[in-house]
């Protein structure tokens, strides 16, 4: 038995150690917001914050998590972060098969809570690990700026 | 393989929408095709067609004809009944269409409930505002009869029909259970573009609240009493055959449940996925690899080049005489050309979920290709279509990948094995190594120009597979392909003397299938990489040159002028940067792209920045067109930097997203749109952003390097530019 804290609620399963956090929320909790991409920490749909940090839910063993809290892209509004970046993100029209944006969201949600003013290179840091085959990047990078302005009260 | 899709059939059209009232139902009369559709339509009384459902309280539930992959259906098409039936977007709730091409087959693509070639707002541009106009004109003459007023004398705001004379306003809502009684009339008259209140304004997607929080249900998300999820390891030699695994060992893994296996697959279903692929990893399944386990991507080059040389082609195009022109050209030149083969790696990985009952089959999943997936299960079960319930889905992107019944099929195959219902989910491993792939083409390009740089002579032989021999069988005639010489013939260029023929050269085993641009894309980066060259023959500036082509061809000529216009053509760029044009016409659209390239000494590629001009006729819903412009040109960016799908011992050598690359954010382009204004008649926009991109990046490498490539991906030709 395995006890995490998931969007603010303890959530207890039973699952082997070496099960990634991915399938526990999918599988056994039923969160399916955190999607499955590519299993190997390349491609990021599968972003979520543990204690606040941005991490790949598909390589992450339950085991490693334990205690942890866990924010999944179901919680991630309740932040003010995470709240003006789903904002910006229906303002600038980002999304299209939607997909990746749940990781996209979660990793754009992890830079501003840590940098308010993130430059170019900043987000191409924080986003370069999330793939989007529709090609959403230039209005991301729109929504991340339109959010950063709307959090740190200059504009939006 | 024989297709799934035999066209023809009695004609339906004219009374495809519009059928006469039928049965009382419920809370009120619905009007609708057949009886048991109207099941749903108890708390919606007003069901006109098939199309729309209106409430009591005013809701509209649109039920889209096609399927949302990102390209933005779910809003696109609402708006076109929209703007006829006069409602708010907002008062719209859009539903997936069941499975059926006699209701919700498109004009444009085979009359079938096909979401593919980019002409879902082609196709339904008219029978949906058709729909809505209407549904409209139903409940104006509700409220006439209400009133005993003349309906001359009534209007409509959204949600309402209006008798200004008394200061009357009766919702729709108030009018469902009179208008169902009505009569569906025909031939009503449809607005005057010039007054359209909803087509051509921006905007806000339908489909995007639960994106952005979590609670859209994609295939991959279905939930169902009592399910269990499997994965699959199926032969990675195309053609192999299952022989043998270790049950015991799959089954020993807690939380496995069965094994089920198929002729050239097996199955683990467990409790969950995790447990799954453990169990398929434990099972170590073998495959005896049939004829192609020695094949490798060089066989399949060399057999395509062989054809090119020694086949007889099937005549695409001929106009005037190429040969008797090319033997008076001052200056000729003939290019090979190679587009490689590519998977489509949407971003959720396929997956599908079937329950086999004794009273038939329900399927939940993603699908471009709802009715068709119905058809080939009931096959397959050897059920009535009617006991094939398929329930679509969101689809985690499309690209022509699920144009494909192979998983759902295979999913059933399996599903009837078990008692519950089964989630199959395949890893990415095993979605980027069983694709159905965009086909290697190889290509002989040739012409003859006389001294002053005219084009005398075009000749053009494309060899390669055909997807439509194997998708809609009764499309391919005469060994001609139509999706293979798309874009290479009835070129916007003047060109006196062409001569384009087609030869058909399957991959061997290698299943192949449409990807995002299809034909255009393909050939697109032949011709204008090929114009290119022409021009620099006759050291002409690639705009000028292709400028005193597009004589008569005024929507072209504008795209590309307005292209190189905005890209500051001709204006100086720093060392090893270069720009390149491309212009063409795909899926009934005008594009022209400017691609800027900065090209590293180690070979590798930049795209800096793309300026699109893009003619789509009447833009519907410009936001979208801009989204689909910067998708399409993403797109279009791995695949020419590096895209390509090799195959060595049978198998196919990539497996995921570190050796598939996939451009990133980081590596994208600055993407500027200009959208023409027309009235004419809309046209694809969900590909030509990808047809045109391969061209104008490798035209833009010639510019900043003097290096032609002739075969993609570009990683394979640069290695080491300097």
């Amino acid at each position: 038995m395995v006890t995490l804290t998931v969007n603010g609620t303890k959530v207890s399963v039973e699952a082997a150690e070496d099960m990634p956090l991915l399938w526990v929320l999918r599988d056994l909790v039923g969160m399916t917001g955190t999607k499955f991409g590519c299993g190997i920490a390349q491609c990021g749909a599968c972003t979520v914050h543990v204690d606040g940090e941005p991490r790949r839910a598909c390589v992450s063993p339950i085991a490693d998590v334990a205690g942890a809290s866990i924010t999944t892209i179901e919680g991630i509004g309740q932040t003010p972060e995470g709240k003006a970046v789903q904002r910006a993100w229906l303002d600038a029209e980002v999304v299209q098969c939607g997909y990746c944006q749940s990781g996209q969201i979660m990793s754009a949600t992890a830079l501003l809570a840590n940098n308010q003013t993130p430059s170019d290179e900043d987000i191409d840091l924080a986003m370069a690990g999330n793939i989007c085959r529709c090609g959403t990047y230039p209005r991301i990078r729109e929504a991340i700026k339109l959010a950063a302005k709307s959090i740190s009260g200059k504009g939006g | 393989m024989a297709g799934p899709l035999e066209l023809g059939g009695p004609s339906y059209v004219s009374r495809r929408y519009f059928l006469k009232a039928g049965a009382a139902l419920g809370g009120g009369l619905m009007i609708g095709w057949h009886p048991q559709q109207g099941a749903a339509a108890d708390a919606q009384p007003f069901s006109p067609n098939a199309f729309l459902r209106i409430d009591r309280a005013g809701k509209v539930t649109f039920v889209c004809p096609a399927v949302e992959m990102g390209q933005g259906t779910y809003t696109s098409l609402p708006m076109l009944a929209a703007e006829e039936l006069d409602v708010a977007l907002d008062q719209i709730s859009v539903e997936p269409s069941p499975p059926s091409d006699k209701l919700y087959g498109n004009p444009a693509v085979f009359n079938a409930q096909i979401t593919g070639g980019s002409m879902s707002v082609h196709g339904f541009f008219k029978p949906l505002r058709e729909a809505g106009a209407a549904a409209r004109q139903m409940l104006m003459s509700a409220a006439a009869a209400r009133l005993k007023v003349d309906i001359a004398e009534l209007q409509t705001e959204p949600g309402a029909v209006v008798h200004a004379k008394s200061g009357t306003r009766l919702a729709y809502g108030a009018l469902v259970d009179d208008a169902a009684k009505l009569p569906v009339p025909t031939g009503v008259a449809l607005k005057d573009p010039a007054n359209f209140r909803i087509i051509g304004t921006p905007a806000k997607r339908l489909d995007v609240a639960g994106k952005i929080d979590g609670t859209a249900v994609y295939g991959i998300d279905v939930k169902v009493p009592g399910m269990k999820v499997a994965t699959v390891a199926a032969s990675p030699v195309f053609g192999g055959k299952l022989a043998s695994l270790d049950e015991a060992a799959a089954l020993a893994v807690p939380g496995v449940r069965q094994i089920a296996k198929i002729d050239n697959a097996v199955a683990v279903i467990a409790d969950h996925y995790w447990a799954a692929r453990k169990g398929l990893e434990a099972a170590r399944p073998k495959f005896d690899d049939g004829p192609h386990g020695g094949l490798s991507t060089s066989d399949v080059v060399a057999a395509l080049a062989k054809a090119a040389t020694e086949r007889k082609g099937a005549v695409a195009e001929r106009k005037g005489d190429a040969d008797a022109a090319m033997a008076n050209a001052e200056v000729k030149l003939d290019s090979t050309y190679e587009n490689p083969f590519l998977a489509h790696a949407t971003m959720e990985p396929m997956n599908c979920t079937v329950h086999v009952t004794p009273d038939g089959c329900d399927i939940w999943v993603g699908t471009q290709i709802p009715s068709i997936a119905q058809s080939v299960v009931s096959k397959a079960l050897d059920l009535p279509l009617e006991k094939v319930r398929v329930h679509n889905h969101l689809l985690g992107g499309g690209f022509g990948r699920r144009l494909e019944f192979d998983f759902i099929l295979q999913a059933a195959l399996f599903a009837k094995q078990v008692k519950d219902p089964i989630k199959v989910i395949w890893s990415r491993e095993e979605d980027i190594q069983h694709d159905m792939y965009r086909p290697y083409y190889y290509d002989r390009i040739s012409a003859g120009l006389d001294g002053k740089g005219n084009i005398l002579a075009w000749k053009h032989r494309i060899v390669g597979s055909a997807i439509v021999a194997r998708f809609a069988p009764s499309a391919y005639k005469d060994d001609l392909d139509s999706d293979a010489v798309d874009g290479a013939i009835d070129l916007n260029y003047d060109l006196p003397n062409t001569y384009v023929d087609y030869v058909r050269e399957e991959p061997f085993a290698i299943p192949t299938a449409f990807w995002r641009g299809v034909g255009p894309t393909r050939s697109a980066f032949v011709v204008e990489g090929f114009i290119d060259e022409l021009a620099a023959a006759v050291n002409t500036d690639p705009v000028e040159f292709r400028r005193r082509l597009l004589v008569k061809s005024p929507r072209a000529l504008h795209v590309l002028e307005r292209a190189a216009a905005l890209s500051g053509w001709g204006t100086p760029l720093g060392p090893r940067k270069g720009r390149g044009i491309s212009v063409m016409k795909a899926m009934g659209s005008y594009i022209a792209q400017v691609a800027e390239v900065t090209v590293a000494p180690n070979g590798e590629v930049h795209v800096d920045r793309v300026v699109v001009a893009v003619d789509c006729g009447l833009a519907v819903n410009p936001d979208t067109i801009v989204a689909q412009m910067q998708s399409g040109i993403i797109f279009g960016i791995t695949a020419v930097l590096w895209g390509e799908i090799t195959i060595k011992n049978g198998r196919v050598e990539q497996s995921n997203f570190d050796d598939y690359r996939i451009v990133r954010l980081n590596e994208a382009p600055k993407i500027e749109v200009e959208i023409v204004k027309s009235n004419d008649e809309p046209s694809g926009i969900g590909e030509p952003g990808t047809c045109a991109l391969a061209p104008a990046v490798v035209n833009a490498v010639y510019a900043a390097t003097g290096v032609r490539v002739r075969k993609l991906p570009l990683k394979a030709a640069l290695p080491g530019a300097s």
